[in-house]
């Protein structure tokens, strides 16, 4: 075949840009943009269970005197505590779902202890009224929000991604280039466990 | 034939978006009050109020009554309204939402991520708790969200320090906007150099072919789709989305993260 050095080039540059967006479209930019999405929205859900951690000293500061009697459940809650921000799931290990059913049972745990804490303290008028109380209250109960989401979010994300790994087109790229490995999405240990403490402001 | 079947099952597959079964209401204005709460001329006065507080400080405060979340609890319907509309600046997320839903007596402050540090929950429950639920117990309900609303507005806007420099600054971005898009500039000089002068001489240099030659033109075909990117994300930036003069109002793209407090009456 001969054509004119003209058309040559045009059909040239057509190929050039049919191979370029065959290319794409094997999954070579998609499959590492949702595993980075994925990662980002694992590392939005931790960062909201570590805001809820670190606001569990502020909580047994109030309660500590106020109530002698839960001094039990507090420091059920403050072990819970513990246990729970030592264990982190990496972002490199989201496949991982031991881990993450270890990291979720841990979360899940301290998420009830804390559901329990403020339930007791609902019997002592003295916390009730107390205004840092109330402010802590309102906090978490934004935390425990925010965790849903995040936690919804991350779930979708990985939804997202291994859809991505295993259908076509993108799941050529995926097997050949990236050796991509599902994602394991987040599972609430017992029901509604990562909602906990729903505190209710009206009764008040 | 099956084959075929399979095919276009196959593609049918592959378009399908996941569906999103909830439904939102229409982003009509400031103030959405589908569950006509709120006298029109009340209605009026607080969209302009909420202008101005948009005006002054570029954030977004939207009041909005439900009759009906559709049995979903309020903080998720909340975060995902707003997210759906897109209250607030895409880059800023600094947008906030008054959710009123009388039906099902519940109430709640829905505060972008960019807002969170400004309108905590602390004071929003604080809000809740001292301006809009004490008036919805007595059945005011135009006037707590009146309250409600101003509370909030009043610690979203700005010291006048602040106020001013904002001012300034949405002033010279519009003055910039008028100029010539420097990214649009560099793309078309790109497409010229490298595509068209080329072309025009008709192909003598590209006639050495070869593998060389095809990965070279890969490189600035992926080139170009960067810059050509950079460019759109530059213009879309200019806009800013919600600032246009008209009439209409509508959300910049900012996002909600679950931050806020609800409560109930």
């Amino acid at each position: 075949m001969t054509f004119p050095p003209a058309h040559r080039f045009v059909f040239k540059s057509v190929f050039v840009a049919m191979a370029s967006l065959a290319l794409a479209a094997c999954g070579i930019n998609s499959v590492p943009a949702a595993e980075e999405n994925a990662k980002a929205k694992w590392a939005d859900v931790e960062a909201q269970f570590q805001r809820r951690a670190n606001l569990i000293p502020n909580l047994v500061e109030v309660a500590q005197g106020a109530a002698e009697n839960e001094r039990a459940i507090l420091t059920e809650v403050t072990e819970a505590r513990a246990r729970a921000t030592g264990i982190t799931v990496d972002a490199s290990e989201l496949g991982d779902a031991d881990q993450m059913a270890e990291f979720a049972a841990a979360q899940g745990q301290l998420g009830q202890g804390l559901g329990r804490l403020l339930a007791s303290f609902e019997a002592y008028p003295q916390i009730q009224s107390n205004q840092n109380y109330l402010a802590l209250q309102s906090q978490l109960e934004g935390t425990e929000n925010r965790i849903a989401v995040a936690i919804r979010d991350y779930n979708e994300a990985v939804r997202q991604y291994n859809t991505t790994i295993r259908t076509f087109p993108d799941t050529i790229g995926a097997n050949i280039i990236h050796g991509a490995e599902p994602m394991v999405p987040y599972k609430a240990v017992t029901e509604g466990a990562e909602v906990a403490p729903t505190i209710d402001m009206t009764s008040n | 034939m099956r084959q075929i079947a399979f095919l276009f099952a196959l593609i049918a597959g592959l378009l399908a978006s996941p569906a999103w079964a909830q439904e939102f209401p229409e982003l009509t204005g400031r103030v959405v009050d589908n569950a006509e709460l709120l006298a029109p001329a009340e209605e009026q006065r607080l969209a302009q109020e909420l202008e101005a507080l948009e005006t002054q400080s570029r954030r977004q405060l939207v009041v909005v009554t439900i009759p009906n979340l559709q049995g979903y609890d309020i903080a998720d319907y909340g975060y995902q309204l707003g997210r759906e509309w897109g209250i607030g600046d895409a880059e800023r997320n600094d947008g906030a939402l008054l959710i009123v839903a009388p039906n099902e007596r519940k109430v709640r402050i829905e505060v972008g991520y960019g807002l969170e540090g400004i309108l905590t929950d602390a004071l929003s429950a604080l809000i809740i708790q001292n301006q809009i639920l004490p008036r919805f117990r007595d059945g005011d309900m135009a006037g707590g969200i009146l309250a409600g609303a101003n509370a909030i507005a009043q610690q979203l806007a700005l010291p006048e320090d602040e106020a001013r420099q904002v001012a300034q600054q949405a002033a010279e971005q519009q003055a910039g906007e008028g100029g010539v898009p420097i990214g649009g500039l560099i793309w078309f000089a790109f497409i010229f150099f490298f595509f068209i002068l080329p072309m025009l001489r008709g192909g003598r240099n590209y006639r050495r072919g070869g593998a060389g030659g095809l990965v070279r033109d890969i490189i600035l075909w992926e080139a170009g789709k960067a810059i050509a990117r950079g460019a759109g994300d530059g213009s879309s930036w200019g806009g800013g989305g919600s600032f246009g003069g008209g009439g209409g109002f509508s959300g910049g793209g900012g996002s909600f993260g679950g931050g806020g407090a609800s409560g109930g009456w």
